[in-house]
């Protein structure tokens, strides 16, 4: 494979606070050099990046990927598609696949089919319980040795708070992360927020208080047991508020929301729009905005999209029935962007929270622009303006609120392990070849 | 489009006060002709009505089938036991198949809210929500405007009291919107634990307590309870409802002097309404179901005038 030399870009590496002007070499798949004037080896292709951020490439810690079970929504090939498309290099794959993580086998299989589709990185997330149905709990160490990076009912909650307190101790003993589906499931009986536009539409609602109780459940329970939790998709101005609480207490406990919780409110349900069913529903403004507060001071610590793919037949039906959930691989830079350009979050908080925190979280590799370190590299035009329609989505489904819509700011290049993945503008289709 | 200016009926929500006051004046000009003996007139002859009731409802259903018949048009009609929805087609497919038949107007109950809107998107033809989950139940409301107008003289002004279930109503929802929009005072009392989350977003005003809600109401207008709400946790007994938020004699005197008592039954006599209270002087509920034919002619005449 040539040399890359990617020049006079906007370099942004939040882990080691760079944000500079300059070029980046890449060669042998890895990061080669980073900084002003680097001369061309022998041989490489070099390309232009003026007016473009280039940093580590973006790691998403909550997808859905659908595979194996449910194929004609998303697979593990179009998911990374999609994935590499929206500049991210890796993903967390949740469990609840048909059948669930819930195996060494099944975790496998997943790290099988990711290597063969090689668009992103895929690093499965194992169910906590068998067959999630929160009863007994998976082989942590013998899915830890398998591959996977962490434990998650997710798509429901763990019901028990006694079986909670055992996962989370069980986690300890075996270094591993928890990653709670934070929701009271006695109290989220509705089909979105409860409140001002469930009451106008008619639809029953759940309440706040369903994801609060839950978070305030676990980050007791995270301290009662000393191991650690991250709380995924949090959405209320509570869930932050107790999660900010239990920061300064010293527990430990890690956060993410998703871009939909910060770009959008309840009101994009009217007209019962299925497009903007989600779990947890999208909340109120006050919500939205304090979870942007809680990016700007630290008390969520990442942005991960919940990237949940249906196809047309779960959402084009009565509301009730819909089925939760929304892309979001693809949508997440351009609306990340949104807070930037509105001055809550700066570039380098962009690839923080998109890229280093949850790398960090997850204790994989990535997250940096380290020399030496796979070059897995993300180059963000935040100009470039991207209609969200079909033609357009690399994913196999649609579902997302912003169908129609164009956003402005796009990732233009992804480079996973030096080849690029994705390159919007075929600038280095020679060195695809 | 006909000269009405809505292609569907699907709420409350979506018509103007003077979409209401048309409506109103056209159920009024129409109720004359069920008096007649020859009860029928042409201006929907060569018309079809398709009446899809995924719900049982055994009074609205006649109501509008009367409606359609007194206008000449032709109707048909589908239940939730005979619908191929129970063998599982989508109401996408329900849609599209109904569509194929060419009707003019489609008159959807169905137990999922929004599930007109989702119908009126697939459809040709005119969509009239005859009750929607516990969204809207938009002709209930209408009738009831009519009642209120035709017994008091006017709405803008009036206050109306909504006692029982709120949270679960379709009839109270449409009825809170409606009144308010028509310049009443909408004020809605019941435990708690069956108020809708955020009643200020529909333009009500909240108590607890019956006596409040009662003293110097123009109309009160009692719900049905349902006995399951006492199965979810909602209500301990129907004894207790009926000791604190039933309408007895008594407690009605609170009322205005010659208030009217409205109810969309069926009655839970005993329960949410004392007899002598449904059958006294007050109670209009009669008048509800005459009306109910009126204004839902209305609505057909209104929505299929071209052509
Ligand atoms: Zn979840």
């Amino acid at each position: 494979m040539k040399p890359v030399l990617l020049r006079n870009a906007r370099l942004l590496d939040p882990a080691s606070n760079l944000d500079e002007a300059g070029d980046l070499l890449v060669a042998d798949g890895r990061i080669a050099a980073l900084g002003r004037g680097i001369p061309p080896p022998e041989g490489a292709i070099v390309t232009d990046l003026s007016g473009a951020w280039l940093g580590p490439g973006l790691v998403d810690m909550h997808v859905h990927l659908r595979e194996p079970g449910e194929e004609y929504k998303e697979t593990i090939a179009t998911g990374t598609a999609a994935a590499a498309a929206g500049g991210f290099t890796a993903v967390a794959a949740m469990p609840n696949t048909r059948p669930p993580n819930d195996s060494a086998a099944v975790t496998r299989f997943i790290l099988d089919r990711a290597a063969a589709a090689g668009s992103a990185r895929v690093h499965p997330v194992a169910a906590v319980t068998r067959g999630q149905a929160g009863k007994e709990l998976t082989e942590f160490f013998d899915l830890l040795d398998a591959g996977a990076v962490a434990f998650s009912d997710d798509g429901r909650p763990v019901e028990s708070p006694e079986m909670m307190r055992r996962a989370l101790e069980y986690a300890r003993s075996a270094g591993a992360l928890v990653i709670s589906h934070a929701e009271e499931p006695a109290l989220a009986t509705g089909v979105m927020n409860e409140g001002r536009v469930s009451t106008l539409l008619g639809l029953a609602g759940t309440p706040a208080a369903a994801e609060e109780v839950a978070v305030f459940r676990d980050v007791r329970l995270a301290a009662l047991t000393g191991a650690r939790l991250h709380v995924a998709h949090v959405s209320t101005a509570g869930a932050v508020e107790i999660l900010r609480r239990a920061k300064e207490a010293g527990i430990a406990v890690t956060a993410e929301t998703a871009p939909h919780y910060f770009s959008l409110t309840e009101e994009a349900v009217a007209g019962y729009n299925t497009l903007a069913k989600m779990n947890p529903p999208l909340r109120t403004e006050a919500d939205r905005e304090a979870v942007i507060q809680g990016l700007r001071d630290g008390t969520l610590d990442a942005i991960a999209t919940d990237h949940a793919p249906h196809s047309v037949l779960e959402k084009e039906c009565e509301f009730a029935l819909a089925a939760n959930g929304v892309i979001g691989l693809e949508t997440a830079v351009p609306l990340a962007l949104d807070l930037v350009r509105a001055d809550a979050l700066s570039p380098l908080d962009l690839f923080r929270f998109l890229s280093t925190a949850p790398a960090r979280i997850l204790g994989i590799e990535g997250g940096s622009l380290q020399v030496g370190a796979p070059a897995d590299l993300c180059a963000i035009d935040p100009d470039r303006p991207f209609a969200v329609i079909p033609e357009n989505l690399r994913s196999r489904s649609h579902n997302t609120p912003f169908l129609g819509r164009t956003l402005t700011g796009r990732a233009v290049l992804t480079l996973l392990a030096g080849t690029p993945v994705h390159d919007l503008d075929g600038r280095l289709a020679p060195a695809a070849r | 489009m006909n000269p009405f200016g809505h292609r569907h009926i699907l709420g409350i929500s979506q018509l103007a006060p003077g979409d209401i006051t048309t409506i109103l004046d056209t159920a009024d000009s129409l109720k004359e002709i069920l008096d007649r003996p020859i009860k029928k007139v042409p201006p929907l002859r060569g018309r079809t009505v398709v009446h899809l009731f995924l719900e049982p409802s055994t009074r609205t259903r006649l109501s509008f089938e009367m409606a359609a018949k007194r206008l000449s048009a032709d109707t048909v009609g589908i239940s939730a036991a005979t619908s191929s929805l129970v063998k599982g087609e989508t109401l996408v497919d329900t849609a599209r198949n109904i569509e194929a038949m060419r009707p003019d107007v489609l008159v959807l109950r169905h137990p999922a809210s929004g599930a007109p809107h989702l119908m009126a998107r697939h459809v040709d033809a005119a969509v009239i929500n005859a009750g929607d989950g516990t969204n809207e139940h938009p002709t209930q409301a209408l009738l009831d405007l009519m009642t209120v107008r035709e017994r008091l003289g006017r709405l803008q002004g009036l206050r109306v009291a909504i006692v029982g279930d709120i949270a679960h109503s379709r009839v109270a929802r449409s009825d809170i919107l409606a009144f308010s929009k028509m310049g009443a005072e909408v004020v809605i009392c019941g435990p708690a634990t069956l108020l809708p989350p955020d009643p200020a977003a529909l333009g009500a005003r909240v108590t607890l307590r019956m006596e409040e809600a009662l003293e110097g109401a123009d109309v009160v207008i009692m719900l049905r309870i349902q006995r399951e709400r006492m199965g979810q946790n909602l209500l301990p007994s129907l004894r207790e409802y009926a000791a604190r938020y039933g309408l007895d004699r008594r407690r009605a005197a609170l009322a205005k002097p010659g208030a009217l008592v409205l109810h969309p039954g069926p009655l839970n006599r005993g329960v949410e309404i004392s007899p002598e209270v449904a059958d006294g002087p007050c109670s209009v509920i009669l008048d509800q179901v005459t009306n109910g034919v009126a204004v839902r002619m209305a609505l057909l005449s209104l929505l299929v005038r071209e052509g």
